[in-house]
């Protein structure tokens, strides 16, 4: 590591990271882009990405006009194709990438082995970037990925120390990109049908977690609140008690050692892991990625522009100011979750 | 091609009494056709069971079983992939079914199984899997009927057998944390074990006190039994050739011998429900997912 | 002015006037909203025929609306008097005014328990993610309808929120 003195202050040099952000609709791709996004990532209005939620996402003709947009902005456009297709509709999930080939994305996010191997075949000069939800977190995994299919980025999945990841860095020949913020998924990504078992729509098939079809929200005299799945109470909340989604990780319910119904998974929290960038990026972490593709362009601007300042700032070799993000955090609690340290598991 | 019964992995933190009494029995009192050995769920288990294989393989093979190494299906720390490393590297005469991508990385090329946690959901990711070695693949619990069939028929033409899951919980999620230690307010690191207090899991009720899941270490698996008696027989003609039964503390001998009388058709499904329930299971049944609705669901099959 | 009084604006600004009056200026935002910005029904899918109830917690009133494609309606009646509705969307009128502005993230809103949602929940997901494709502001779109007074009332009303 170069170290060089600076106003009296010694200052590290980092590769520059690419920040990456999400739009789930075409105005917020272009709140994102006006905000510094490095990278947009974003997919189609069916089930070929993890984020096949109501009245988001894009249009063919959407999809191509907010790529040249993007583009002509300097901002690259990641397409998600990061579920695994069924078999007998592998058709759906081939049309998305050749339509995103067609429109010169600049990557696909993938999953699926047999998607991957088709990508491989058929678009080999477009950078594939392994999906979170292909659940790789060793180096043999992830070696297994880029060995088999050229796979020239990683995003891993939110379960690792930061030492961990350092040390995957120095066995795999492939970048690095990790979650700063958002969301923050219990289970291994990928291999969870939990959604499926309550509701019958698949995370993995039919990308949704927590699909909003079959969810209440029933609140009784006293405000209380609570929130359904399908046939199942997820959680209930006391009226001054911030509330979360109804996703069956971020519960509450009663187990035989507990006296109280408690959050048996995680809490209603998200990820922020503002103060850790530096550290990341010491890691050979080369890209960094705000997950919510289903929030607003509101929470896009603000979590982008945030992230943005505290990129430059380190680059510049001053501390990074995370503007207070919590408001935009899940029950208003946020954490920095595995990354940290291991007693997280 | 005749239907065949498999015990999977024992999923859940048994005394290795338990386990040692659990394969005696599977020897010497039922009929099923391959037993799935080793721990797959939390390497820390893994220590407690390790000197018992050779003997207990052994022992299923003398009695005429097949015996099917299965490696872990969450791979995180050094611990877990020496483990995989170990059971890749052991001699080819030993089966081995794969339940990670770290895994793939060192038996690719050599011949394998896939197991049910390896999202082997298409046609493509088989062809292409068993372009490099697989033989054997488990489909996921979660997969429809129409895509099981579309599947069968692409491994019948590849030369490749194909398994299901058809009785147990259903494993449903993995997780980096273990939330039967968090559960006894510990961590993973510092879990004395708690989860062996739980053979079948440890049941989660919503805050209105209906029983909704099973806590495995860091799996998460259904409260209700999957039980696929009634659609065995469409499984059958589908071409899925070989069914699992998942080792629950009920009366497993009886379980197999019941799913063996409905195999040969000895027996109707109704009355193959009626006799594994007996075996000591108070959960409700389920077969949601093959039927393209929520898994915890029991669909009524006129066959 | 205190943030008690600003709460209470909305409803003294549309105490004085009187349904009939009200009704059809709701009416002629709403097409309006629709005219310019067409691509939202598209978004809404199969929930252009569902009836979104809005109820601004410290107005006496709430607005049933139907985004239809070809005729979309926003009918205001008293709060005593709710019609039947799909999906309801309850809170202070300054924080559904703010979240058609742009400018607060509906799900934040949710989350601290300032918006609450009922009925259809995917219809609102649905609703809330058509707008917040729509470019510019909707709520400068409403005000636009009331000219002047409408932009001033707005300017007036962002200022107190920030």
């Amino acid at each position: 590591m170069v170290t060089l003195v600076k106003e009296n202050k010694p200052t590290k040099i980092y590769q520059r990271p690419e920040l990456i952000c999400p739009a789930g609709t075409p105005a917020s791709m272009r709140t994102a882009v006006e905000a510094g996004a490095d990278a947009v990532y974003c997919g189609f209005q069916n089930a070929t990405n993890a984020r096949n939620f109501p009245g988001l996402n894009f249009t063919p003709d959407e999809m191509q006009k907010s790529i040249t947009h993007a583009h002509k902005n300097g901002t690259k456009v990641l397409l998600a194709v990061n579920t695994n297709p069924p078999a007998g509709k592998f058709q759906l999930w081939k049309d998305a990438i050749d339509l995103g080939a067609k429109f010169a994305v600049d990557a696909f996010i993938v999953a699926d082995i047999g998607l991957a191997n088709y990508i491989a075949i058929n678009h080999p000069n477009i950078r594939l970037h392994l999906s979170v939800q292909a659940a790789a977190s060793t180096p043999e995994a992830l070696n297994y990925y880029c060995q088999q299919f050229g796979v020239k980025r990683v995003v891993l999945p939110r379960i690792l120390t930061i030492a961990e990841i350092k040390d995957i860095k120095q066995q795999i020949n492939c970048e690095i990109e990790t979650f700063i913020f958002g969301n923050h998924g219990l289970m291994v990504e990928g291999r969870c049908s939990l959604t499926n078992y309550i509701t019958g729509l698949s995370t993995n098939m039919d990308g949704v977690c927590s699909p909003a079809n079959q969810v209440n929200y029933v609140q009784d005299e006293q405000q209380n609140l609570s929130t359904q799945l399908g046939d199942f109470t997820i959680d209930c909340f006391g009226r001054n008690e911030n509330a979360g989604y109804p996703t069956i990780c971020k519960g509450r319910y009663h187990a035989a050692p507990r006296d109280e119904g408690y959050y048996a998974f995680e809490e209603p929290l998200s990820l922020n892991l503002g103060n850790l960038l530096p550290d990341l990026m010491e890691a050979g972490v080369c890209a960094l990625k705000i997950e919510g593709r289903q929030r607003s362009r509101s929470y896009v601007k603000k979590v982008v522009t945030s992230f943005r300042t505290a990129v430059d700032n380190i680059m510049n070799g001053n501390e990074p100011d995370i503007a207070s993000l919590i408001a935009l955090t899940e029950g208003h609690k946020q954490t920095e979750g595995a990354f940290k340290s291991k007693k997280w598991r | 091609m005749s239907a065949k019964l498999t015990i999977g992995p024992i999923l859940f933190h048994w005394s290795v009494d338990k386990k040692l009494d659990f394969y005696k029995k599977i020897a010497d009192e039922t009929d099923v056709h391959t037993v799935y050995l080793g721990e797959v769920i939390c390497s820390k288990r893994a220590v407690f069971f390790d000197q018992h294989y050779e003997g207990v393989a052994d022992k299923l093979k003398r009695a005429g079983k097949k015996v099917v190494y299965s490696t872990l299906s969450e791979v995180l720390i050094k611990r877990d992939r020496k483990i995989i490393h170990d059971f890749c590297s052991m001699s080819e005469d030993e089966e081995i079914e794969v339940n990670d991508a770290s895994g793939l990385l060192h038996i690719s090329g050599q011949a394998h199984r896939l197991g049910p946690m390896m999202n082997v959901y298409n046609e493509e990711t088989l062809k292409y899997l068993v372009s490099k070695g697989a033989y054997h693949a488990s489909l996921p619990c979660e997969l429809p009927r129409q895509s099981v069939e579309v599947l069968a028929g692409v491994a019948a033409k590849i030369g490749v057998s194909l398994e299901m899951q058809i009785f147990g919980r259903i494993p449903l999620a993995l997780s980096a944390r273990c939330y039967h230690a968090r559960a006894h307010k510990l961590s993973k690191d510092n879990c004395r074990f708690v989860c062996e207090q739980d053979s079948d899991g440890m049941l989660l009720k919503t805050l209105d006190n209906k029983e909704f899941l099973a806590i495995n270490g860091i799996q998460t698996l259904s409260y209700n039994f999957m039980n696929l008696a009634h659609e065995l027989q469409e499984l059958e003609q589908l071409g899925v050739e070989y069914f699992r039964l998942s080792p629950h503390s009920n009366d497993m001998v009886t379980t197999a011998r019941v799913f063996n009388q409905l195999m040969k058709q000895e027996i109707t499904a109704q009355e193959a429900l009626v006799q594994i329930r007996d075996t000591g299971i108070d959960e409700p049944f389920a077969n949601g997912f093959f039927h393209q609705k929520a898994g915890h669901q029991w669909v009524i099959n006129r066959n | 002015m205190s943030s008690q009084r600003l709460e209470r604006l909305p409803a003294i600004l549309l105490k004085p006037v009187p349904l009939f009056i009200l009704r059809p200026i709701a009416q002629q935002v709403t097409t309006r909203i629709a005219q310019k910005h067409p691509h939202l029904f598209a978004r809404l899918g199969k929930h252009t025929k569902t009836k979104y109830l809005i109820k601004p917690t410290n107005i006496p009133l709430v607005a049933l609306l139907i985004p239809d494609e070809n005729k979309p309606t926003m009918q205001i009646f008293k709060a005593t008097q709710i019609p039947k509705y799909d999906a309801v969307i309850e809170g202070k009128f300054l924080f559904l005014l703010s979240m058609l502005d742009g400018v607060h993230d509906g799900d934040a809103l949710f989350f601290n328990r300032a918006l609450s949602i009922g009925g259809d929940t995917e219809a609102v997901v649905c609703l809330r993610n058509a707008l917040d494709d729509v470019e510019g502001s909707v709520a400068s779109d409403i005000a636009d309808v009331f000219g002047v007074v409408g932009r001033s009332v707005l300017s007036f009303l962002r200022q107190k929120e920030a």
